[in-house]
């Protein structure tokens, strides 16, 4: 985003570029580079810090109140925020809001931060695999992933999530097996293009391994798509989260994530509201910090990026 | 045909045909304002020639955009530029389209990326015409043939139907010239027309441009860095440095009488046929400045060994400095101007010559010394297949065809030939360390075929190394210069940090760069810097061997004579020996000891660099050498040019007889039974009375050599 907000942060990063001996005789690592490049970048600074707010929110949020998320106030049915000690109010089991949110938002953050974790690592690994090799290798690859892109994904996701009945770690798993195919036909096609270019090359005849040369060069260059498609996928996993829990397969009660908690909201959409808007405000929020971390990591670790600058 | 148009008499006698007064251009940037263009001001006359030369980033194609009105938006322009008395810059951008293609013609260097590959080349003329032109579509399309005629495209009729992607490289750009022009255009600006074209096809272009030029007598803007091409076709020149012309002369009277140091810089950094006797060329240290909040001083001044303290207070204008003899008088920006006479001030030369270093090995002859790469009998070949699903073989590519070389130790064997001859295939193969489909490869005496075990292959890597001829692409741009010299190390099994550092360290003092850089990435340095650090890292295991593709091709003539500089002295030093791959033969003249001419996939001739270069045998030889065009203009108007005809065929068909027949200018000249000869027997390497000198022709022995 090389827009007007940016442009006065600019002027520090000249005088780096004119002042060699700025660093000194110590070797500043790529990673304390990174983060100061990201540092600089307000937007995502303001998305990081929005999204250790949630997390710390779901890890503590359940001490600011001495109801359970699981447990059912008999006196207070569906009443609304502030009455009778429910600071977010009930839902219609008598369950407290603001301790499902709590737990609602851990819940999602760790399927869908997992998920999309593993889904990203994965795809991006066969994907660079399958180009650096080439020939057959790539092929037979290629066929698998294909294979798997024809099967019926959220058909076969709904029966095992009804199998095992809701438990969370088993959607992870099952989530992530189904979700990188697409991914990692993406990475290939673009790792492609590495694999002509002669630091690829170069590696190669300077003797250094198959992995190395993946993990070290073809990974890390594809790294702003890795990082835009980690971003996204946490959102995606919400709401796939949010849709199989919907149709009934996903998580299910007594415990809650955000998405069984629109899914049981938007039926009371019009009687109390508080119960879809809330945990939709948490998505919301959600997703916006992870674009805003997403943009700046892109951002800084993007050696040719204009906001970042030069090192 | 066009109608021929007298050429117009002297200058000064008439208003000039463009007149530029002090153009500046300026671009936005996160920097800062970039003054691109800071004061630019020439005048052209119909039926000459500027020449416009400078490095990258001198600002001579945005004087060229900014006459022809293609700047962005954003782009401030001021000053005037008078097109017979118009100004260019009052029109808007609907009158400006029509003066561009009606009154100048444009020419761009990549002409792949000038013509659309959905349109036949015919029907892109015709659309050129017909925009400017009322005229029908059979008379626009008769028109286009004939255009096509006229920059020598063989069967116009049948070509004028064929798409872009049927042409070669230099048939294309043919056709840019043909569409430039179309409508009888004034004033013809090519930028940089045959950069990115083999030298044989390059001399055809120069040739067909002069024709251009003759049959419309426009004025011809000729942008490039080459001063060789500018010495064979440009009238007046210009040499362009950080954003402004620094010396503006008639072109005798320019090269024979540089008075800008940075003119002078430039001439002595370039390796020349014609001056082999030099040891080492002259770099011009440093690099131009960045364009941005430039202080009041000779940009020049950093780099310039004549510098004194009043450069610094001031730049200076660019002052008229008498300028005898034909073409514009001549005029330099530098201070000293009045006192540099002949390259030197007060006698001494303003750019010393660099000492050569030693060569410890050279005293040993050359076949007591090891062999540390031998080629015998390599062939690659690529099927060529037709078909989406099932995919047949239709025929065979014939890459590389039975190639015989050797390079002893401390010796640097340069491989030369035009894109598409096999060398980068060569080059693959022997990186390759797998035994070769054909034939036999060994490095350091280590035989391919006999390296079956993973430390077997690491050792043989650790004695040859490759430098990349994109110094950027070669280097991963996530890493920094530390890891990336260091991965070699990493490779090999070194683990120590300390180690790692102050080996990391040696290398960069070893080829010239500072150790207190190696946090930066890639994206800090400059061409030449990064083409450094491609150097340190091939010579960061001790190889014995370095395989050198295109080094210095990317890089600006004064930063390549440094990098070539180095290498010399490297070679030296440590006693390598280098595979050296260039299509440039003055820079393979420059390093060489030993060339091998390539061509199809073979090697035509071989031997000392002394032998071939003075005495070249093969008749495609004698054609390369006399294509490369000489920063000299007397030597350029009175040599003879054997012009090759044609491209390179396609290698396709592996049928006996000389694959240079279709081009060669020997073979029109003989009688029918050695025409017979040419067709059905393959020439092999045969030498005549001189072992090292070898050469792949029939008839050779009955060419007269050709001066280069």
């Amino acid at each position: 985003m090389p827009g007007a907000g940016t442009a006065p942060e600019e002027a520090p990063e000249i005088a780096e570029v004119l002042e060699p001996g700025a660093t000194g005789g110590k070797r500043l690592s790529p990673t304390k580079l990174y983060v100061r490049r990201f540092a600089r970048n307000r937007p995502a600074l303001g998305g990081m810090i929005l999204f250790v707010l949630l997390v710390l929110f779901s890890l503590f949020g359940r001490y600011l109140t001495h109801w359970n998320y699981e447990e059912a106030d008999f006196t207070a049915l569906s009443v609304a925020p502030g009455v009778g000690g429910h600071i977010l109010g009930t839902n219609s089991a008598g369950n407290d809001v603001y301790a499902q949110l709590v737990h609602g938002l851990g819940r999602s953050l760790i399927i869908a931060v997992a998920v999309s974790l593993m889904t990203t690592a994965i795809a991006g690994l066969f994907g660079t695999t399958a180009a650096y090799f080439g020939g057959k290798v790539e092929r037979a690859m290629l066929g698998f992933v294909h294979f798997l892109l024809i099967l019926p994904s959220f058909l076969i996701i709904a029966l095992v999530g009804t199998h095992y009945r809701g438990e969370w770690k088993i959607l992870v798993v099952v989530l992530t097996l189904f979700g990188w195919m697409l991914t990692a036909r993406v990475i290939w096609s673009l790792a492609t293009s590495l694999r002509e270019r002669e630091y690829v090359m170069a590696a190669r005849f300077m003797g250094v391994g198959a992995f190395r040369t993946i993990v070290r060069h073809l990974v890390p260059n594809i790294g702003s798509l890795l990082i835009v498609t980690f971003t996204l996928g946490v959102a995606s996993t919400v709401q796939s989260e949010t849709a199989l829990s919907f149709i009934g397969f996903g998580v299910k009660q007594p415990d809650v994530s955000l998405g069984s908690m629109l899914a049981d909201g938007q039926n009371t959409l019009s009687t109390a509201p508080w119960l879809f808007y809330m945990p939709a405000a948490l998505v919301v929020l959600l997703t916006v910090a992870m674009a805003l971390i997403g943009d700046g990591l892109r951002d800084a670790l993007d050696p040719t990026s204009q906001s970042g600058g030069r090192a | 045909m066009i109608e021929q148009r007298a050429v117009t008499t002297e200058p000064g006698t008439q208003r000039a045909l463009l007149s530029v007064r002090d153009l500046k251009v300026a671009f936005p940037s996160e920097a800062g304002r970039v003054d691109a263009v800071r004061g630019v001001s020439f005048d052209l006359h119909r039926g000459k020639t500027l020449g416009i030369v400078g490095e990258s980033g001198s600002g001579k194609s945005v004087t060229s955009m900014a006459v022809m009105g293609l700047l962005p938006e954003y782009a401030s322009v001021t000053g005037e530029i008078l097109l017979d008395g118009k100004n260019l810059l009052d029109l808007d951008d609907r009158r400006m389209s029509k003066v561009r293609g009606q009154q100048i013609g444009m020419i761009f260097q990549d002409p792949l990326s000038s013509l659309t590959p959905i349109f036949s080349i015919g029907a892109q003329i015709v659309e050129s015409l017909q925009i400017h032109q009322d005229i029908s579509s059979a008379a626009a399309w008769k028109r286009a043939v004939e255009l096509l005629d006229l920059v020598g495209i063989p069967n116009p009729d049948r070509r004028a139907k064929g798409f872009p992607h049927e042409f070669s490289g230099g048939m294309r750009q043919r056709a840019v010239i043909a569409m430039a022009i179309a409508n009888d255009p004034d004033l013809i600006i090519a930028d940089e027309p045959t950069t990115a074209l083999d030298v044989t096809v390059q001399a055809q272009i120069l040739e067909v441009l002069k024709t251009a030029q003759r049959e419309t007598g426009a004025a011809v803007i000729m942008i490039t860095h080459d001063l060789g091409v500018v010495a064979g076709s440009a009238d007046d020149v210009m040499v362009m440095y950080a954003g402004r012309p620094v010396e503006h002369a008639g072109v005798d009277e320019l090269f024979a009488q540089p008075r800008m140091p940075y003119t002078i810089g430039l001439m002595g950094a370039i390796p020349r046929l014609d001056d082999r006797d030099r040891d080492a060329l002259t770099p011009v240290p440093g690099t131009p400045p960045l364009l941005v909040d430039l202080p009041d001083a000779c940009p020049f001044a950093a780099r310039c060994p004549a510098v004194e303290d009043a450069c610094r207070a001031a730049e200076p204008p660019l002052l008229t400095i008498g300028g005898a003899g034909t073409g514009a008088a001549h005029s330099a920006a530098c201070r000293r101007a009045e006192e540099i006479e002949d390259g030197a001030i007060a006698g001494k030369p303003i750019f010393p010559v660099p000492a050569a270093r030693e060569d410890r090995v050279a005293d040993v002859p050359r076949e007591e010394r090891p062999k540390v790469l031998e080629l015998s009998g390599v062939t690659k070949t690529f099927p060529l297949t037709k078909g989406g699903l099932l995919k047949r073989k239709v025929g065979t590519v014939f890459a590389v065809n039975g190639i015989d070389l050797d390079i002893r130790e401390g010796e640097t064997l340069g491989l030369v030939g035009e894109s598409g001859c096999g060398k980068t295939t060569t080059l693959l193969e022997i990186m390759g360390l797998k035994p070769p489909e054909q034939g036999s490869i060994a490095v350091c005496g280590q035989d391919t075929a006999g390296l079956k075990r993973k430390q077997d292959i690491r050792a043989v890597r650790r004695d040859m190394q490759m430098v990349f001829q994109d110094p950027m692409g070669a280097l991963d741009p996530r890493m920094t210069v530390f890891d990336i010299l260091a991965e070699p190390l990493r490779a090999a099994g070194e683990r120590d940090k300390k180690v790692l550092g102050t080996k990391v360290a040696e290398l960069m003092e070893l080829v010239g760069l500072d150790p207190e850089h190696r946090d930066r990435f890639p994206s800090a340095f400059s061409g030449g810097q990064r083409q450094r650090i491609g150097i340190a890292r091939a010579l960061s295991t001790k190889p014995r061997l370095l395989v050198l593709d295109e080094p210095v091709s990317a890089l600006d003539v004064s930063v390549q004579a440094g990098v070539i500089n180095l290498l010399n002295d490297l070679k030296a030093e440590l006693g390598l020996s280098y595979l050296f791959v260039a299509h440039d033969l003055s820079v393979v003249c420059h390093i060489s000891d030993r060339v091998a001419v390539m061509y199809l996939g073979r090697i035509v001739e071989i031997g000392d660099t002394d032998a071939v270069f003075d005495n070249p045998r093969h008749p495609y030889t004698q054609a390369l050498l006399s294509a490369i065009p000489l920063p000299d203009p007397v030597a350029e108007r009175t040599r003879e040019r054997v012009l090759l005809a044609g491209d390179l065929p396609s290698p396709t068909d592996e049928t006996p007889g000389c694959r240079f027949v279709s081009r060669c200018p020997l073979h029109t000249t003989l009688s029918d039974p050695q025409k017979e000869r040419c067709r059905g027997v393959t020439p092999l390497l045969t030498d005549r009375g001189d072992p090292d000198h070898r050469d792949a022709c029939h008839f050779a022995g009955t060419t007269t050599s050709v001066d280069n």
